[in-house]
């Protein structure tokens, strides 16, 4: 019975081209413009490294004082660490890996003549970064574990950049001016854009910037280079050192292999709060200390800007219009067939069997309206793309997005056919055959 | 015009009446949401900015070499000065709108809590000229402050600065803001004028409290003084960007030199909301279509089921306009049923976005601007179908049973 549903509802579709059009039409752009948000919510919401990120925690701790005078939309001081902290937490050694760092955007002088000098963006980190992150070497390697405090003049490329500085020539060894300061270079990353960059501030473009540059963290301080992101600073008198214990600048990483040890880590960090605590440097409480998962950290940091959610409430609400609308159509253009109804009825079909047909017939329209649905919104991310947006270069469509896309098409439709199609089953046979 | 009529034909046919108010309603309730949502956008894309935006270009100099910027920034300003067109020039560390947030928390008393978070611009010699601020109250700088001032770890070693209406109006409510004392991290300074309203180094980061507290100090020239502000007619603009940056760039050989007018900074600035405007446009026009073809379909529809009424209505006596008259104030009862549905749907849809989504409550006049738009749609729309039915001949009820 399912080929021949088919075929009756294919001949019914092809009688009247203009209402079938237009229901596919609806149903396409009420779909396609849904999916188009659902897949920028998607990509946005996607697991920046799959496979480690189970095994990745951030710590959050509260050096601020009771009352903290620092307040903007949606930025939380706190979120960072000051340099005595992030030292106690290197030098405890409690977890498998560590590593601390912060963002810098630093002036590249090149030596070759036809380079003009340019900004490059990059990270001050310790030497367990590349390893705890899965950073793949082309060349070389990271700077040895005891260079990290001890401020060497080393620094790691990506790449890209290594390729644009020196070409295909090997770049281990050579010098690079950084602002006013010679670095040697000790190894070349392959490239990586990790999207979102999760361990970045709460500044920075998560979806745009990539690091290109790595260099020890001790030594960005030492030669005082501009720190690219969120630096908080408290107190009577402002104190410019970057190692104060009134300034929050730092993000820190960790990987904890078992849940266990995530446990044993939070106690951890509760315990070296109460520890502040007693000897002054903190006044809040030592419970406020936490320890966030990458999943749940990027959960925290809402990166999806509440607009991206209000227009994928504007696109549901949308659909539904568009649903709506085709329920009205779907039951002028199923009732209008009331005679080809009760001829069936009167050879033997039950109302059961009207209710198929018809949702066979729902079905059909949201197949094509899916197909139409997905160029919408291939169409839809393409204008996503070229907004001037962080997230915008992502929103690209994939195979299970594409599914997904058919899928809704033929649930919202037929959807919307059950209220029509069963005001259809219920046509008084013997009535309408007497006005055939 | 009988009502009762149409009323019992209506609640015969329950379903299509069912379905014609849902659209009407539920289209009422999301546009009014989103044109709310647009005029929202459309208004902080012109929120005023209490500097010349059409005369200013901006260039911004990065990595010169700190230690020569008492020296270099002179001759720079010297060299920007002889350019044709610029009518002032000054050096400042940061300009509205440039997206790089310098903020400080001012309060009235030592000891005070603020919730505001003010943008700092220090101004080099010329700065309020070059800008183009508007002095409100009080008077500028003099140059024995601007000699006297410098910045050291963002703060000013002066004891002048300038605030804007706003916050002289937030600090100091019924009271004037000149000569009153504002403290921030164990440091005081004097108000001696008040500008017109200048935007925030990044309104949107600052929010409602902090876009338009902006607070502005004098200084010598300092290495933190990444921008020059050229000002000229609005027609040289572009000329003078491009002589500027190339001026510049032989001075400054180690140096990343770049310029643009602030007309264009401001556009770069609200280009996201500027494109979510549009789409929202789209999205209202397509919803009103579909709504349109779905009322248009079921009201032709159902029209055509009941010829044989109208037959009946015309062989005993109706005329055509009787006919189409029955038909639009159908369509009127249901429309109003609509729009009433779709007001107290959109304001409970705006009141969930209040809450969840930090959007600001619609004001009253967008719900009947949207239940008039509907309902004009709703009027339209069955016209079609009503001037068809006028059309059926009286024959119709002599025909079968």
């Amino acid at each position: 019975m399912f080929g021949y549903y088919l075929d009756l509802a294919w001949r019914s579709l092809r009688r009247t081209p203009i209402l079938t059009g237009l229901m596919v039409l609806a149903i396409g752009l009420g779909i396609g413009a849904s999916m188009t948000m659902i897949t920028v919510l998607h990509v946005m919401d996607a697991d920046p490294l799959p496979g480690r990120s189970a095994l990745l925690y951030t710590p959050h701790l509260d050096p601020l004082p009771l009352k903290f005078n620092g307040f903007s939309v949606g930025h939380d001081a706190s979120d960072h660490l000051t340099w005595p902290d992030a030292v106690a937490l290197l030098n405890a050694h409690r977890a498998q890996r560590q590593a601390a760092m912060a963002g810098g955007d630093l002036l590249m002088r090149p030596e070759a003549v036809d380079l003009r000098p340019f900004y490059v963006n990059g990270r001050y980190t310790t030497s367990d970064f590349f390893a705890m992150f899965g950073v793949r070497f082309e060349h070389g390697s990271s700077w040895r574990a005891a260079d990290d405090m001890a401020g060497a003049h080393v620094v790691v490329l990506a790449d890209s950049l290594a390729r644009k500085l020196f070409g295909n020539v090997d770049a281990i060894g050579k010098m690079v001016r950084l602002g006013e300061n010679d670095l040697r270079v000790a190894g070349v990353t392959a490239d990586w854009y990790p999207s979102p960059l999760f361990y970045a501030d709460d500044r920075a473009k998560r979806y745009s910037d990539h690091d290109q540059f790595f260099l020890p963290l001790s030594t960005a301080v030492d030669l005082n280079f501009d720190v690219d992101g969120s630096v908080d600073r408290w107190g009577k008198t402002l104190n410019v050192d970057m190692r104060s214990a009134t300034t929050t600048w730092l993000q820190f990483w960790v990987q904890l292999d078992t849940p266990t040890q995530a446990a044993a880590y939070k106690h951890f960090l509760i315990d070296y709060s109460a520890q502040q605590k007693s000897l002054g440097r903190f006044q809040r409480p030592a419970s406020n200390a936490r320890l966030y998962s990458l999943m749940g950290w990027l959960a925290h940091e809402n990166l999806v800007p509440s607009d991206v959610r209000l227009q994928l409430w504007l696109a549901l609400g949308f659909l539904f219009v568009c649903m709506l609308n085709i329920v009205a159509l779907l039951l002028a253009k199923f009732l209008r067939r009331s005679g080809e109804i009760s001829v069936r009825r009167a050879l033997g079909a039950r109302q059961r069997d009207i209710f198929v047909q018809f949702g066979i017939e729902s079905a059909a329209i949201g197949v094509i309206g899916g197909v139409l649905g997905v160029l919408i919104a291939e169409f839809g991310l393409w204008s996503v793309r070229h907004r001037p947006d962080d997230y915008a270069h992502v929103a690209r469509m994939d195979v299970s997005m594409l599914l997904a896309t058919l899928v809704l098409a033929v649930a919202a439709s037929v959807m919307a056919g059950l209220l029509p199609a069963w005001r259809a089953c219920r046509v008084a046979p013997a009535l309408q055959l007497k006005t055939l | 015009m009988e009502i009762r009529p149409i009323l019992s034909s209506l609640r015969r046919h329950r379903i299509p009446a069912v379905l014609i108010v849902l659209e009407i309603a539920l289209a009422c309730a999301v546009l009014g949401n989103a044109v709310f949502m647009i005029g929202q956008r459309m208004a902080s894309i012109h929120w005023s900015n209490g500097i010349d935006e059409a005369g200013i270009s901006v260039i911004t100099v990065n990595g010169t070499d700190p230690a020569l910027a008492a020296s270099g920034i002179p001759r720079d300003l010297a060299a920007l000065r002889g350019i044709a067109g610029v009518t002032a020039v000054a050096a400042v560390t940061s300009m509205p709108l440039d997206q790089n947030p310098a903020l400080t928390g001012f309060t009235t008393t030592p000891d005070g809590k603020t919730t505001v978070n003010t943008s700092v611009y220090f101004l080099g010699s010329g700065g309020e000229q070059a800008l183009g601020l508007h002095l409100l109250q009080g008077r500028f700088f003099n140059a024995d402050e601007y000699a006297d001032s410098g910045l050291k770890d963002f703060q000013s070693t002066g004891h002048v600065l300038l605030v804007t209406q706003s916050d002289a109006q937030r600090l100091w409510p019924g009271q004037g803001a000149l000569g009153k004392t504002l403290y921030a991290n164990g440091k005081s300074w004097t108000v001696v004028g008040v500008v017109s309203d200048v935007l925030a180094q990044d309104p949107k980061f600052s929010g409602p409290g902090g876009r338009y507290s902006s607070v502005f100090y004098p200084s010598r020239p300092d290495s933190m003084m990444g921008d020059y502000v050229l000002h000229s007619a609005p027609q040289d603009r572009d000329r003078v960007v491009r002589e500027a940056v190339q001026a510049l760039g032989r001075l400054e050989p180690g140096a990343v030199v770049e310029g643009e007018t602030y007309a264009q900074m401001r556009t770069d600035y609200f280009a996201d909301t500027s494109s979510m405007v549009w789409m929202l446009v789209l999205v209202c026009v397509v919803m009103l279509a579909v709504t349109a073809f779905g009322i248009v379909g079921l009201t032709s529809f159902w029209v055509g089921q009941r010829r044989r009424q109208i037959g009946i209505r015309r062989a005993v006596g109706a005329t055509r306009s009787h006919i189409l008259q029955y038909f639009q104030t159908e369509n009127l009862l249901l429309s109003t049923a609509g729009v009433v549905l779709g007001m107290v749907l959109a304001f409970g849809i705006n009141l969930y976005l209040m809450q969840r989504y930090e959007v600001a409550r619609m004001p009253w006049y967008y719900l009947p601007v949207s239940a008039v738009a509907l309902w004009l749609l709703g009027q339209l729309a069955v016209l079609g179908p009503a001037l068809r039915a006028a059309q059926v001949p009286p024959v119709v009820a002599t025909r079968s049973v």
